[in-house]
């Protein structure tokens, strides 16, 4: 059965459904906007220190936001068991997958629209290297933890404890992400070198895990 | 000769310390209705989700037209207590993405189905607004929708209204009728005396029984 | 087989002895570092144990997900384990070798991180293993645990890198060893491993009795009678079919 009628499909329904409610979406906008204040406050530097950490600090608080958002990617499908509606059914679950972390992604990279612009102004930002590197290091960067994320959030529905089992999996998993992240946006920020490996190691991080993700998806979703 | 269309052989489900299901063999033959019936954790919603291929046993296998109860996922339909449908969505929306997970476009199909259950598929009301009654008539048609040969219910008049139920009740007779096998879990076996071909009766995660009639207040012999 | 253990457990015993002899009384004392750098022998053979352990354990979980083989998924477990407690060593001993040599408690150097993510990784692993429901735990466990060996690589990477960006002191030194040290190092590996492999081994029999015991238990065929429930309007009928 063809993947992507079945990935369009859910993933319209998911923004139809969120477009419809607006609760999640609202909520995790002021979370973010709650974050980047609270981060502000907390680590005030001078222009010069801010260009080092500014990456650190934006990578973590996009980290939250992400968070929030990833444990809520199948709050819908729980509740009224709508899963194994999906499970009887002839839909391949890589399309599940795909569409949810489709759909994460670009609520994912909603919030960071909102917050980066508010770091820019809080810290007095500017950007000394070349700032469209920024696109791919966001791009790659958001993927990486959103589609690890969403898996890992399908396989923390099947424990107790299920938010804090996400974060829990998905962090130590991250790490080379995150740190190819951090650098590679202090390294544009700082305009000190290239950030070319960052961005190679961000795509290969997101090549394998995707395909693990895409390869194992259908083993988490039919545990039972 | 009925045929025989699902074979469990020695299905055995396990949860850590106990056993849900105890070495479940049995033959079950097309075009009947049977009725699943059994004290609070006698096995009864295992055993079906098992048939429908939900459940995977710890041992045993089950067989449905001679497959995997997912190869035959297209000619089972599957429903339970909760409403497998989104509640922020009308009946007619849900169906439509239902449908998409068969490969099935167009309204034609989504509308039968809702008329059969007697309900409007023109009503704009999301599902969470329903009654009871209506919840799990629609979602007998979200279960039909791809017209399967074989029909998974359980609990379905759990809460319902005696109209919706009778609806329900008569609905499934003229499927049986028209030669699909139907499985129902229920406690309200009362319902479909008359109706059901075939009352399985479980304990303790095996069948103890397979009897034509239902009968009534008898009083339990000596207990081992 | 079962005379087996004891024989490894006297062999481990001996080799244990024998190695911490080699260690501490007859290896030569190292020119800058003094005594403390005896903790060598101990730092690095328990990161080679792990991460061969670790990868037992990628092996198990595949073979696991395979063939769904449930003694694979025992082994994947106990694996698992044994190489979080001996990363716990390699963790522990290594600040405790870098405070008085070098000044530092931690430094990112290769070795030390890559144990450390190693290490949030497989406890996440055991953490998940603990929380799910006991029917899933096999898939999903195998499933973290191949994300797992796909991350040590990128990982391995993005320090290396980082390194290279940011140079850190290096626990331990670089450059050559002392084909003395070398020998008594291998020593103490040998001796660790088959410490591990008995710890291992023992855990594995516990695992696989306890799950026995579980089955037995749970197949009891004991027909245990409830109360009656008044809605289920269901007489009893009679002997199993």
């Amino acid at each position: 059965m063809k993947l992507w009628p079945v990935t369009l499909a859910t993933l319209a329904k998911d923004i139809r459904l969120e477009w419809r409610s607006k609760d999640a979406l609202n909520s995790m906008l002021f979370f973010s906007l709650l974050v980047v204040v609270i981060f502000s406050f907390s680590f005030d530097p001078t222009a010069e220190e801010s260009r080092q950490i500014a990456g650190g600090l934006v990578w973590v608080a996009f980290l939250f936001s992400t968070i929030v958002a990833l444990n809520q990617t199948w709050a819908r499908e729980l509740r009224n068991q709508v899963l194994d509606a999906y499970r009887v059914s002839p839909a391949p679950a890589n399309a599940l997958f795909l569409a949810k972390a489709l759909g994460n992604f670009i609520l994912v990279s909603l919030l960071e629209a909102v917050m980066a612009p508010l770091f820019m102004v809080f810290y007095n930002l500017r950007v000394l290297g070349s700032a469209w590197q920024l696109i791919p290091v966001c791009v790659l960067g958001t993927w990486a933890l959103v589609a690890s994320g969403t898996f890992f959030a399908a396989m923390s529905i099947r424990t107790r404890m299920r938010e804090v089992m996400l974060p829990l999996i998905l962090f130590p998993l991250s790490i080379p992400a995150i740190q190819a992240m951090v650098e590679a946006t202090r390294i544009i920020l700082s305009g000190d070198g290239s950030p070319r490996f960052w961005i190679v190691l961000l795509l290969t991080y997101d090549v394998v895990f995707t395909t693990a993700c895409l390869a194992l998806f259908e083993t988490v979703l039919q545990a039972e | 000769m009925p045929q025989t269309i699902i074979i469990a052989s020695n299905v055995v489900k396990q949860f850590g310390r106990f056993a849900a299901l105890r070495g479940v063999t049995a033959d079950f033959s097309a075009g009947k209705f049977h009725v699943i019936l059994g004290d609070n954790g006698a096995g009864k919603t295992t055993l079906l989700r098992a048939l429908a291929g939900l459940a995977h046993p710890t041992r045993g296998t089950v067989s449905i037209l001679g497959k995997s109860p997912h190869e035959a996922c297209r000619d089972i339909g599957y429903m339970a207590h909760p409403s497998l449908l989104y509640d922020e969505m009308s009946g007619m929306e849900n169906l439509r993405y239902f449908a998409r997970l068969y490969e099935i476009s167009g309204d034609t199909r989504c509308e039968h189905a809702i008329r059969s259950v007697n309900l409007d598929p023109a009503l704009p009301r999301p599902v969470g607004q329903y009654s009871q009654g209506m919840r799990q008539r629609m979602s007998l048609a979200r279960a039909i929708l791809h017209d399967p040969q074989i029909l998974f219910l359980d609990e379905p008049f759990s809460n319902v209204d005696v109209h919706s139920a009778q609806e329900m009740v008569g609905l499934l007779k003229r499927m049986r009728d028209a030669g699909k096998t139907i499985f129902v879990v229920t406690h309200q076996a009362s319902l479909l005396e008359g109706v059901a071909d075939e009352f399985v009766w479980m304990q303790a995660g095996q069948i103890v029984d397979r009897t034509t009639h239902f009968v009534q207040n008898i009083t339990r012999a000596n207990q081992p | 087989m079962k005379k087996a253990f004891p024989i490894l457990a006297i062999l481990t015993v001996l080799l244990l002895s024998y190695a911490f002899y080699q260690a501490i009384w007859v290896a030569p004392t190292e020119r800058t570092m003094g005594d403390v750098q005896r903790i060598f022998y101990y730092h690095v053979p328990s990161a080679w144990t792990a991460f061969v352990l670790f990868f037992v354990n990628f092996v198990a979980s595949v073979t696991y997900l395979a063939r769904r083989n449930p003694k694979a998924d025992a082994i994947a477990l106990v694996s698992a384990e044994v190489g979080v407690v001996f990363c716990t060593v390699v963790l522990v001993t290594g600040p405790i070798w870098a405070r008085p040599v070098w000044g530092i408690w931690w430094t990112w150097d290769l070795r030390l991180t890559l144990t450390l993510v190693l290490w949030l990784i497989y406890v996440s692993y055991l953490i998940l293993r603990r929380f799910s429901d006991s029917a899933q735990t096999p898939k999903l466990a195998a499933v973290l645990a191949i994300f797992g060996a796909l991350d040590v690589p990128l990982v391995y990477f993005s320090i290396w890198f980082f390194r290279t960006q940011h140079p850190q002191p290096v626990i331990g030194g670089g450059g050559s060893i002392d084909p003395r040290m070398l020998h008594i190092l291998l020593i103490n590996w040998l001796a660790f491993s088959c410490f591990a492999l008995l710890v291992c081994w023992a855990r594995y029999r516990l695992e696989m009795l306890k799950r026995d015991v579980e089955e037995a238990e749970a197949l009891e065929s004991l027909l245990e009678v409830g109360p009656r429930d008044s809605k289920a309007e269901i007489p009893f009928r009679g002997e199993p079919r």
